[in-house]
């Protein structure tokens, strides 16, 4: 019941806001924060609790649902999906409270939206059944379409219209490739069933259905990644959403993409997997040099950061393919590294515009004078995106390279390289924006981190160190899930040979 | 084991303190940072004390990053190399953060500063402490943030902001290689701890292990500005100085040249690697040296003198010298700290001023300062009985029996060093004075604080070659301590052609002193005659071979165009122009289909027709 309570949490916390009339802003503000810090707590047990010997679900629940098409109510984490869980409950107070004052209008219609797009989110994490989890994917988007369309930017519509339908081909090819497989199984079985469990038991035979099904999936979770060429939605995305819907569109939602392939493409079309690996790493290394060059050149700070998702995601998704355990493992770690590193320089870019009403690295410069403790922050987060060694994104980023290196070395030399590029984009912008003297007399008066900023941002930081100095806390949780995935993947493919 | 800790932990307390508190600390800040190193100095003379017999030892913390058969922990290993590097560190790390008490006095980020500082020591204990090749990348890598953060100390100045990019991202392309090295390491051998990597190595094939020494090794040429990656380190004197005496000169940056050191087994392994190292080392040094000769900053000099001796030092360690290579880092150590912080005291007393050619008979007004710099300046060249002498010969004397033209070329260097050091001391304490009246009358020396270390400094120039750097039959009493680790070689020092070579290279110093004296004091210098180039090797030499404009133009630009044009005109024109294309032939499509629907009865029975005809054409046909 635990891991229902926390997935539905948000949902039902949503639900009751309904019912707060809409001047008491305040109230509505602070008890959607409540709900989700109670998420959190509630969700904090799922990670003392869980046990990191096993592999199997665990916390699973499993009540049918519409028991003649084989649908059922099946949930349960494993050491994949319980970082993930853990990193949504997070994420999702402080992009909350990073819109305290960013959000004035219609507050309690983005209050609800957000605690529903955390059900959703979770729901996506823990589902442990085909149809539901389609539900659950979907489920997002509406309220993601909401955040940035009636709380973003300019040119909101546009975006949030690009990110909807970007996200819905693939989706649509998914939910073809979903229908696919359980037909073909039922066929093959007799049983009718949506259970993942019980599918990915299943050896599907290699050839073209697989591939094709394969690719169905791949389609969805690449754009969802994004995966080089499928990047473009994203930017616009970002640069529309408002503070909060750019931590929960990287933190989050980019991830659903890494997770659904190590949930559903490697398990259920390993052969496909195997086959396509080569491509998807081609596809990754470009994405980590591409994504860092066209970094470098960005005036726009979220646009930035936006573009060096798409270069960090790269590793992820070169860890994942690697196949092996250092290369899953740094992958599975990297996604949190990620949702907190870029969360947070999301989240701080949120904070100067806030306060200047401009993401122009242009427009800034010298605002260590004015601002010395956001900048040290700033600085932190930085090297922590930047693989710096003792913080959190080295850990992932090395174990990702070791694991690209066993499978070749020119792999492994053109990802490293990224941490060149990834040192000049981050210290670049940085000095543009910190260092030197001021150079914008409006830049004079800022004032430097509230309270409330450092209560969003001295959490992530902790997490930022912890993960750096002793990440055996996290990766341990993961090692013997991410040991059977691959033993699971090597004996699915090797089956029928 | 708990002594040992102490080492890094108290530097790392003092950062923590004066990171969370500095607002509270301020002007205090000294008084939290100086006993930290004082402490970690006491506890490194401990450790040393427990390995003066010979012994070694481990000590291991906690497993640090698992996945798999993938285990590193943080570990440190403790030998001769680690308690000499340990006393280097922590001793002239003490001197100089004492030092600063003085230097940064009025500065507005005293405690940040303290705070850097002691970051850094941490770190770079933790460096040499390191018993695994992942944790040495680690603080390999932080010591290079250290640096960063300090270079770029004076942030308001575009230019130290500049530099300390500069710095970082240059280190970065050596970490490059450095951590493909280590990668490779553990793909070929299971393990990145050194005493089993140190075991393996037998197991490597030499092109295995060649493969990885120099992967290796490129992280050494970014961290101890060797070429091609040497450009950081000249722009890094944008920092303050007692930094540039610690992190530029004595310690950082012969943290290459320890790796090597450190990693003998491997480099032995590959024989090609260490040759690549010996040569790259020797190659620095001439080129260097000749920068050197014609700068007029003053911590440009010392710049470039640091760039040519880490040099002399990669080649003794190429050429198998391993204790020649550390034993010169040593005394570098000692020399180039107190010539660093002789410049300091002297922009200290000139209020800023770092251009030689507005200095000139400051000694009467800064006789300790003076008389310090000298010996510092002695000891660099290479004066007989100065710890440079001996570290210096010793490295020429190996050279002489192994590579011949090497030794040639290091001996050329040896003759530049000389040059450019006097020329430096006469440009600064002695001859007429250059400056401003107004600006004369302010030079002062510095207070205690600041002197005490520079005379420290001088005494250990003068002690430190005598005590531990004679060589006889069984190699130097330093060679003999580092036995353990290093395996000593003998019976180069003795005879008829060791006594020539020393002959030799005293009168290679004495010439480059001469001649040092001849252009700069046996007449009156003139300052708009120093520094302006006046025939095209000058203005080569002035431009630093133009290797900065070469890169700039070879790969910061073309890499910045290229990112323009993929930004723009491939990923919002190619790539979202496709996205955007397919989206809008949807839409032209559904504009296009939507004519059918006319509403018209009489369309669509025709259309009716027609489909029926084709089935049945279709049904008839088959």
């Amino acid at each position: 019941m635990l891991l229902s309570a926390v997935t539905f949490l948000p949902a039902l916390g949503a639900l009751a806001l309904l019912f707060v009339p809409r001047r008491f802003t305040g109230l509505l503000r602070a008890s959607a924060l409540a709900i989700a810090i109670l998420t959190l707590a509630l969700a904090l047990p799922l990670y003392f609790q869980f046990d990191g010997d096993r592999a199997d679900f665990q916390f699973e629940e499993s009540r049918p649902w519409m028991p003649t098409l084989g649908v059922s109510y099946h949930i349960g984490i494993d050491g994949i999906s319980l970082l993930l869980v853990l990193l949504t409950a997070f994420l999702t107070p402080l992009a909350l409270a990073s819109a305290w004052r960013a959000i004035e209008d219609r507050v309690k219609e983005f209050v609800v939206t957000m605690l529903i797009l955390e059900t959703g989110m979770l729901g996506v994490f823990v589902s442990l059944d085909l149809f539901l989890f389609y539900v659950f994917w979907e489920a997002t988007l509406i309220p993601m379409y909401f955040v940035i369309g009636v709380w973003g930017g300019r040119d909101r519509i546009y975006a949030a219209v690009k990110f909807v339908l970007y996200t819905m081909v693939g989706s649509v090819l998914m939910l073809v490739a979903i229908l696919a497989l359980y037909y073909r199984h039922g066929a093959a079985t007799g049983l009718y069933t949506f259970d993942l469990p019980a599918l990915a038991r299943w050896v599907l035979a290699p050839g073209p259905a697989q591939t094709l099904m394969f690719l169905a999936f791949a389609l969805a979770f690449a754009i969802k990644v994004p995966l080089f060429p499928f990047h473009t939605w994203l930017p616009d995305a970002h640069v529309e959403a408002p503070t909060a819907g750019s931590v929960i569109l990287a933190g989050v939602l980019l991830k659903m993409g890494t997770y659904g392939f190590l949930r559903f493409c490697l398990p259920l079309f390993p052969d496909a997997s195997l086959a396509f690996g080569p491509a998807v790493f081609a596809l990754s290394v470009i994405g980590i040099v591409y994504g860092a060059w066209v970094s470098t050149v960005q005036p726009d700070m979220k646009k930035l950061v936006a573009y060096s998702s798409v270069s960090h995601l790269g590793f992820v998704m070169l860890g994942i393919f690697t196949l092996n355990q250092q290369g899953l493992v740094g992958g599975l770690i990297q996604m949190v590294n990620h949702g907190l590193s870029t969360g947070a320089l999301f989240l701080m870019v949120g904070m100067i515009y806030e306060r200047r009403h401009t993401r122009l690295i242009a427009d800034f410069g010298g605002l260590w004078k004015v601002l010395p403790a956001f900048s040290a922050i700033f600085l932190v987060v930085a090297l922590s995106s930047l693989g710096l060694p003792g913080l959190n994104g080295f850990v992932g980023e090395f174990l990702i390279l070791v694991g690209a290196f066993q499978r070749s070395l020119w792999l492994a030399a053109i990802a490293t390289s990224g941490i060149i590029f990834a040192a000049v984009y981050l210290l670049w912008m940085y000095q543009r924006v910190i260092f030197g003297g001021i150079t914008h007399e409006e830049n004079r008066g800022l004032r430097d981190l509230t309270a409330r900023e450092w209560a969003v941002l001295v959490p992530v930081v902790v997490f930022i160190v912890w993960i750096g100095v002793y990440p055996a806390a996290f990766t341990g949780k993961t090692e013997a899930t991410v040991e059977a995935l691959i033993a699971q993947v090597q004996a699915k493919a090797s089956a029928v040979r | 084991m708990s002594t040992l800790w102490l080492i890094p932990a108290l530097p790392l307390a003092g950062a923590l303190l004066n990171v969370l508190f500095g607002n509270l600390i301020g002007r205090w800040a000294h008084w939290i940072a100086v006993p930290a190193l004082a402490g970690s100095f006491l506890a490194s003379c401990a450790v040393f004390a427990r390995v003066w017999d010979g012994g070694s030892f481990t000590s291991t913390l906690f497993a640090w990053i698992v996945a798999g058969d993938f285990e590193t922990s943080v570990v440190a290993h403790v030998d001769q190399l680690t308690a000499v590097m340990l006393l280097v560190v922590t001793g002239v790390g003490a001197l100089i953060h004492l030092y600063s008490a003085g230097y940064m006095h009025d500065d507005p980020g005293y405690a940040r500063y303290f705070a850097y500082l002691n970051l850094f020591v941490f770190s770079m204990t933790m460096l040499v402490l390191a018993g695994d090749f992942l944790l040495l990348y680690v603080f390999w890598e932080a010591v290079g943030l250290c640096s960063y953060l300090l270079i770029g100390f004076w942030y308001t100045r575009p230019a130290a902001a500049q530099a300390g990019k500069k710095a970082f991202v240059v280190n970065r392309v050596g970490d490059f290689g450095f951590g493909l090295g280590v990668m490779w390491l553990w793909s070929a051998l299971g393990t990145l701890e050194y005493r089993a990597v140190f075991k393996g190595v037998e197991t490597l094939s030499p092109a295995t292990a060649t493969g990885i020494a120099l992967l290796l090794f490129m992280g050494a040429c970014g961290k101890s500005a060797q070429l091609p990656l040497h450009t950081w380190l000249p722009d890094a004197m944008e920092g303050p100085t007692p930094v540039s005496a610690l992190i530029h000169a004595a310690t950082m940056v012969t943290a290459g040249v320890y790796m090597v050191a450190r990693s003998h087994a491997l480099f032995e392994r590959s024989g090609t690697a260490l040759e690549v190292v010996a040569w790259v080392g020797a190659a620095t040094a001439i080129f260097a040296a000749t920068i050197g000769l014609v700068q007029t900053d003053i911590k440009r000099v010392l710049a470039y003198s640091t760039v040519s001796q880490l040099g002399y030092m990669f080649a003794a360690v190429g050429l198998g010298a391993y204790a020649a290579g550390i034993f010169h880092l040593v005394t570098h150590a000692f020399f180039k700290a107190l010539l660093f912080l002789g410049a300091g005291s002297v922009i200290h007393g000139m209020g800023g001023e770092q251009d030689l050619r507005k200095m000139g008979g400051l000694a009467p007004r800064m006789v300790t300062t003076t008389i310090t710099m000298t010996i510092g300046a002695a000891g660099l060249a290479g004066v007989p009985f100065l710890a440079g002498f001996f570290s210096k010969d010793e490295i020429l004397a190996v050279a002489f029996h192994g590579q011949r033209v090497m030794w040639a070329i290091l001996l050329l260097g040896a003759f530049l060093t000389a040059f450019y050091t006097f020329r430096l001391l006469f440009l600064a304490f002695f001859g007429a004075p250059r400056m401003s009246k107004d600006a004369a009358h302010h030079v002062h020396e510095a207070p205690a604080v600041m002197t005490l270390p520079l005379t420290v400094l001088a005494a250990l120039t003068v002690v430190a070659g005598l005590a531990v750097g004679i060589p006889s039959e069984h190699g130097t009493p330093f060679a003999r301590f580092l036995g353990p680790v290093f395996p000593v070689r003998g019976g180069e020092h003795s005879g008829f052609v060791a006594y020539m070579l020393v002959i030799l290279s005293v009168v290679v110093v004495a010439a480059g002193i001469t001649l040092a004296w001849f252009v700069y004091m046996s007449t009156p210098v003139r300052a708009e005659a120093v520094g302006r180039p006046r025939t095209p090797l000058h203005a080569l030499l002035l431009n630093a071979y133009y290797v900065d404009r070469l890169y700039d133009a070879a790969v910061v630009r073309p890499l910045l165009a290229l990112s323009g044009v993929l930004a723009r005109a491939f990923d919002l024109g190619v790539i979202d122009g496709l996205v955007n294309g397919l989206g809008r032939a949807v839409v032209a499509g559904a504009v296009a289909l939507r004519r059918l629907q006319t509403g018209y009865v009489v369309n669509y029975a025709l259309t009716m027709l027609a489909g029926a005809v084709v089935v049945l054409a279709f049904l008839l046909s088959r």
